[in-house]
């Protein structure tokens, strides 16, 4: 298999990680204002030729690459190519960074008060920092952190200077550019601005990518972007986009650099500042518009305790390396390095596209890997699966269990040594009390409710608000336990012991789920491994010749494991059933999530349904998308708007084979 | 001249041989030297050594002059003398007996080398390590009787089977010698050729066609799976000017000719074929042909392609030749296509005609210094469109202009050294150039005085416009020595720890400097990762400029010292190298050929159908594989 070679399946206990540094520490015994003003010298690219951000301005426009597109756009609209070249420049100008160091240094000072505010600590590996460092002097950096919270790319930069580090180039929607003067000063600091979407505008294109490719190809300074492409609203990794990407390997595809180093960083956050935002959000509650009035609103929660963040710089990756053997360079030995005709609609190879797809799953993988998980991630997990509240003592118990059995599956935690359990988690408890209390020996969850009497929906929508907020959290431990989950699963969903009808049940679930999660696509068969190993390795189950069993001791953990997918499995069936059941000849793309959400609300109100995830809009996406992915819905775009045309006996299938009634297909077999 | 009636041609020829002539007598009594022979080889038994055939300037044994573990004369050669300064012995180069007192320090500072720490070559050819002919006895009679000289001395067939790619000298210098061929026959006209040929199909022998023996492709080494008996065919004494047509300017030349005879005996008649490859001391015309070689000089030439007029070639099917001298023909495919490149796979060229001209009045070498490499390559790109290139331009990298000032002879007064100061510091210090940026490009002119002078004005006009500052006919003429002393220099670096080669491509222009680039880079990081101790050199140079790109040269050395097979990892590393080349877009081979060394990457390059049309050719010329060098296919 040819992503064979981007996983390594390895024990995930033996990783080794590096230590951490709290970088605030310093920030709290000396001057900021001296550390704003301190001296900057980092140590630069060292195929760089210096240059400022307006020289870079006038490379991008005179670029060959760039001045063909215009010819082309000229000669299809019948502009003169000096229109069609102030356009290019207006875009340019629209989009284009103006780093400076004034602003940076403003930011160092006012960042640090901040920081300091909201964070007990921001902790840092070091040892990743001087491997960035090595790294920056080699070849182009690309930066590729998480995304959680608006923080992260402050956070990003604020380290950089702090480590003395090239200050990066980041891609920012420009949704940004509505908050006045604050747009800007990101612009100051080293943002650039794309438009969300620029589907068909060759010219954008162009101007964008040539604009991206320059900086990286002279060395200018290390980009930074966010794979995921949006903020995760539910703290899970999101599907990767490839588009900038595949902008940033295509210098080293066509050879105009010897390497290109991907850098993933995971930022993880104690509490997102977002926290109950995004669950507004995902039950359908807009989100705020950027405007600078909004943030100086937001700024009670400096206020708040935020707890601690931890961010980890991977090792670089290196393109090249990646690449051997797997992408051919000289595919581009037979058309001219730029213009051809129509190169910007020329599309990446198959070859090509397959591989950006890996190296990009490869890449979030490492952003999950090195995300520390805090304890209160577990102790959210469990509340979860008991919303109803549970006794403290059992929480205690259950959480040092689930400590263990996380450790064993590889999770990155961040337990305090030599304390004991309780106390560990009656501080998170605390941490935390916004989303849970603590009533006499009972611990549940927090519902916020108004003061006077509410309406049943008003109830629901409270109820589920905490539930999606707690969700947010267990879903940061959720690439620990996937695999493993999914395969318990398809032990219970399929009615046999053959290994070969589990993989098939399984193969089935990694399919459905695979927008929900980070599925690598093609490493079904390698995820299976995994999930075997680690699920034996626990003493779950046992492999006998060609059978998996569940092993007698393994009960606590299946259905542990059966619990955490739960939610999803049963969002999933509520879809399908609207879909089965209400669906209409003349579904929109607009209609469907509202529709969704009233009949789960229904469903919920009649008291059939007792979970609140289904009620998430980005469950019922997935599912949506999942589904189109398997034929059952096809997506039918018609003048105005997109229809989705239901097969409703295949969805009556899928809904079925996810609870398990009938047995997956067995085609897949011939992989095993 | 306008009538060319049979009677003039007649006198002409008269005339020109009485120049000849008198030529021979000028230098009577001094070493016999090769001449114009308007006279075929005679026909009938016993035809070989024609009385008025002088010996060439390499010797049928070639042990007499040469080295049998390194480069070229046994007389020069690089050392370091007890006060550690470099020096070249001998009297045949400019360089002779010179000093030369920064190649220490480049030496030691490039390679992390040290004078102390010495690799010896073992002295001399150890002949018991030597399989034995294997002789095919039958052939042998029958050779026998034709009056063809040939010879199984060990020294003969061990001089005859390798090149010069760095595996093959680093064993002989280890004392090791691998398969060689069985004999040696030295063929003394086309139909020596064609009687041996004949008699190797009939008695199954494997012949290897042996030229100058200057091939870096690993073409001459004998295929150690190869069973029958190698004959060695050494074209070295068919090396005579057959005639010289000044209508025409045309000279039908035996094909074992090699290039310095070449050119001196047309010089005697005023002419030149201006053909000059790197190796052209010691590589044959048929060597030039077999491997499509390319010269320095071509912009004002053309490569071996553009001067050949007529070829004859024995095959094991008969000998192949057009019927006419036509400047240019609509006849199908060019067979002169098959057979240029072909590697002495398909049989052995014996004559050619090539066209000459006359010797230029001038000759002026100049040199540009640009601020760094990108610069260099703008211009020669904006030279290259302009067309306007000299007769030679070279860009050479800032690694290979400071290998270039490490051999800068010893400078005799204060006051040159004083200047070359000056120069430096105007440079550096007043242009702002970064000397470990700063790149140079020689050039050399011919032609007309005045032409020369114009021509000199435009390029330099063009150089000034990408930054470039004249830097001297010095410093141009240092570059070209550069190359034709590089091999003794590796000679000199296989001494003491090092080892290294040189290989080529070419590459359009919009390629080149990102392949210039990558290739350099990938050299040092396959080194690292290869366990070499110390940073590699690796330096390139444009050494050609096309209308729609160049050929880069890329030079490649290393400190071996820790190294267990350092031989492998050169092998590991230049084949990693050549990877990176092909996938920046540049072609396998400009004009080293492929020999075996690159052959794995025939089919990609010429597509698995090309491949099969080579092979078809092959198959009809030769079904039996008496040309079994395996070279190429």
């Amino acid at each position: 298999m040819a992503s064979k070679a981007l996983y390594s399946h390895r024990d995930p206990v033996l990783k080794k990680r590096d230590d951490f540094e709290d970088i605030l520490e310093e920030r709290r015994n000396s001057s900021d204002l001296r550390y704003a003003f301190k001296c900057y010298t980092p140590v630069l690219y060292r195929g760089l030729t210096p240059c400022k951000a307006a020289t870079l301005k006038s490379m991008v426009l005179q670029s060959e690459q760039l001045l063909h597109v215009i010819n082309q756009v000229s000669a299809e609209s019948g502009e003169s190519t000096d229109v069609v070249k102030d356009e290019a420049a207006a875009i340019l100008e629209e989009m284009a960074h103006r780093l400076q160091l004034r602003t940076i240094r403003f930011f160092a000072y006012t960042l640090s008060k901040a920081f300091k505010a909201l964070y007990r600590s921001v902790c840092v590996n070091e040892e990743g920092i001087q491997r960035l460092q090595q790294a920056m002097q080699e070849h182009p950096v690309v930066l590729l952190p998480s995304h959680r919270s608006y923080m992260d790319f402050l956070m990003m930069s604020y380290i950089l200077y702090t480590y003395d580090l090239s200050l990066p180039v980041i891609a920012a929607g420009m949704d940004f550019l509505g908050m006045k003067f604050v747009g800007e000063m990101l612009r100051m600091s080293g943002a650039f601005f794309i438009r969300r979407s620029f589907g068909g505008d060759q010219l954008y294109w162009a101007v964008f990518s040539e604009y991206v490719k320059t900086m990286l190809r002279k060395g200018y300074a290390p980009i930074e972007f966010f794979l995921e492409g949006t903020r995760s609203r539910t703290c899970k990794s999101l599907t990767p986009k490839l588009g900038l990407l595949n902008i940033v390997m295509e210098p080293f595809f066509k050879g105009e650099v010897f390497d290109v180093n991907l850098v993933p960083v995971s930022m993880s956050y104690e509490r997102v500042l977002e926290e109950s935002l995004y669950a507004r959000e995902l039950l359908g509650v807009p989100k705020p518009k950027e405007s600078t009035s909004g943030l100086l609103k937001a700024r009670k929660i400096l206020s708040e305790d935020y707890g601690s963040m931890h961010v980890y710089f991977s090792p670089p990756v290196s393109v090249r390396s990646l690449a051997q053997g797997r992408i051919n360079r000289s595919q581009f030995n037979l058309t001219p390095r730029c213009g051809g005709s129509g190169h910007v609609a020329q599309k990446p190879s198959e070859e090509t596209q397959a591989f950006v797809n890996d190296v990009a799953y490869r890449i979030v993988r490492l952003q999950q890997e090195n995300m520390v998980v805090k304890p209160w991630v577990l102790v959210a997990t469990l509340l979860l699966q008991s919303v109803e509240g549970m006794e403290l003592t059992e929480l205690m118990e259950q959480t040092s269990w689930l400590r263990d059995l996380a450790r064993m599956f590889g999770a990155f935690l961040d337990w305090p040594d030599h304390t004991p359990c309780s106390m560990v988690v009656s501080s998170s408890i605390s941490l935390h009390r916004n989303l849970a209390c603590v009533s006499g020996s009972r611990i549940s969850l927090v519902v916020e409710g108004p003061q006077g009497p509410e309406t049943p929906e008003e109830a629901l929508f409270n109820r589920a608000v905490s539930v999606l907020s707690c969700a947010s959290y267990r879903n940061q431990v959720l690439h620990v336990f996937l695999r493993p989950a999914l395969l318990a699963m398809a032990l219970s969903n399929a009615n046999s012991s053959r290994k070969e009808d589990i993989y098939s049940c399984f193969d089935f679930l990694r399919n459905v789920f695979s927008d929900e999660f980070i599925l690598s696509p093609g490493a079904s068969v390698q995820d299976f491994d995994e999930a075997c190993h680690l699920l034996v390795k626990c003493g779950a189950v046992e492999l006998l010749h060609q059978d998996v069993v569940m092993a007698e001791s393994g009960r606590t953990v299946l259905s542990f494991l059966t619990l955490l997918l739960e939610p999803f499995l049963q969002g999933y069936q509520v879809v399908c059933r609207y879909l089965r059941e209400e669906a209409t000849e003349n579904l929109t793309e607009k209609q469907f999530i509202p529709a969704v959400r009233s009949f789960a609300v229904k469903l919920h109100l009649s008291g059939s349904l007792k979970c609140y995830e289904v009620l998430s809009s980005d469950l019922q996406k997935n599912a949506l998308n999942a589904l189109i992915r398997l034929n059952v819905v096809r997506r039918v775009r018609t003048n105005e708007q997109v229809l989705f045309k239901v097969n409703k006996a295949a969805v009556n299938s899928v809904e079925d084979t996810l609870g398990g009634r009938i047995p997956t297909q067995k085609s897949i077999l011939a992989r095993l | 001249m306008a009538s060319i009636g049979d009677g003039s041609e007649r006198q002409r020829i008269a005339q020109q041989r009485l120049r000849v002539l008198a030529g021979h007598l000028r230098r009577l009594g001094a070493e016999e030297r090769p001449g114009v022979a308007a006279q075929e080889c005679r026909a009938g038994a016993g035809t070989t050594e024609p009385d008025d055939k002088p010996p060439c300037s390499v010797p049928k044994r070639r042990q007499d002059i040469m080295k049998w573990n390194g480069w070229g004369y046994a007389d020069s050669k690089f050392f370091f003398n007890k006060k550690g300064q470099g020096e070249f012995t001998g009297k045949r180069y400019r360089l002779s007996g010179l000093i030369l007192p920064s190649l220490k320090d480049w030496f030691e500072g490039t390679f992390g080398a040290n004078l102390q720490h010495k690799s010896p070559a073992v002295p001399s050819l150890n002949t018991s390590a030597v399989a034995p002919p294997s002789l095919n006895e039958a052939f042998v009679e029958e050779l026998k009787s034709t009056g063809i000289p040939f010879s199984h001395d060990t020294e003969d067939r061990v001089f005859r089977a390798h090149g010069h790619c760095l595996h093959e000298i680093f064993s002989l210098r280890d004392g090791r010698v691998g398969r060689c061929p069985d004999m040696v026959v030295w063929p003394n006209c086309h139909n020596d050729v064609v009687k041996i040929v004949e008699l190797a199909c009939k008695h199954s022998v494997c012949l290897i066609p042996y030229g100058g023996g200057t091939s870096v492709s690993s073409a001459l080494e004998c295929p150690p799976e190869e069973t029958r008996s190698i004959v060695s065919l050494d074209t070295s004494q068919m090396n005579r000017i057959l005639w010289i047509d000044e209508k025409n300017l045309t000279a039908h030349v035996e094909a074992g000719i090699i290039g310095q005879d070449l050119e001196r005996l047309l010089n005697e008649s005023g002419y030149c074929t201006g053909h000059e490859p790197d190796s052209m001391e010691f590589s044959s015309l048929g060597g030039w042909v077999a491997t499509r070689a390319s010269g320095m000089k071509k912009n004002i030439y053309g490569n071996i392609e553009d001067l050949v007029v007529h070829i004859k070639m024995v095959t094991p099917r008969g000998v192949i030749e057009k019927s006419c001298q036509g400047p240019r023909m609509s006849t199908g495919p060019d067979i002169h296509h098959f057979i240029l490149g072909s590697e002495g796979t398909l049989g052995v060229v014996t004559e050619v005609t090539l066209k000459i001209r006359p010797i230029p009045e001038y000759q002026k070498y100049g040199s540009v210094v640009f601020p760094n490499f990108q610069q260099g390559v703008a211009c020669l790109r904006e030279v290259a469109k302009q067309r306007c290139a000299p007769a030679s331009i070279r860009l050479m990298d800032n690694e290979q202009f400071q290998f270039g000032h490490a051999l800068k002879p010893q400078v005799s007064s204060i006051f040159t050294s004083f200047l070359d100061g000056l120069k430096k510091f105007y440079i550096t210090k007043f242009k702002g150039f970064d000397p470990h940026h700063l790149c140079v490009a020689t050039l050399l002119f011919e032609g007309d005085r005045e032409k020369v002078l114009q021509h000199e004005k435009l390029v330099y006009d063009i150089a000034a416009k990408f930054g470039g500052l004249a830097a001297g006919e010095d410093n141009g003429q240092r570059g070209y020595m550069l190359t034709f002393v590089i091999a003794y220099l590796r000679d000199l670096g296989m001494e003491y720890y090092v080892i290294g080669e040189s290989f080529e491509t070419s590459v359009p222009w919009d390629r080149v400097l990102d392949l210039c680039r990558n290739v350099k880079e990938r050299i040092v990081r396959e080194c690292k990762e290869k366990g070499v101790q110390f940073p590699p050199l690796s330096t390139c140079r444009v050494t050609q400029t096309y209308d729609a790109g160049a050929c880069v040269y890329f030079y490649f050395a290393f400190n071996y010292r820790g190294l267990s097979d350092p031989v492998h990892v050169y092998e590991q590393v230049e084949h990693a190298a050549r990877e990176e080349i092909l996938a920046n877009g540049g072609s396998l081979s400009h004009h080293h050929g492929v020999g075996k060394l690159r052959k794995e990457w025939m089919q990609e390059t010429i597509s698995s159908v090309g491949l099969g049309m080579l092979k078809s050719v092959k198959d009809y010329l030769d079904p039996n594989n008496i040309f079994g060098n395996r070279n190429l296919l």
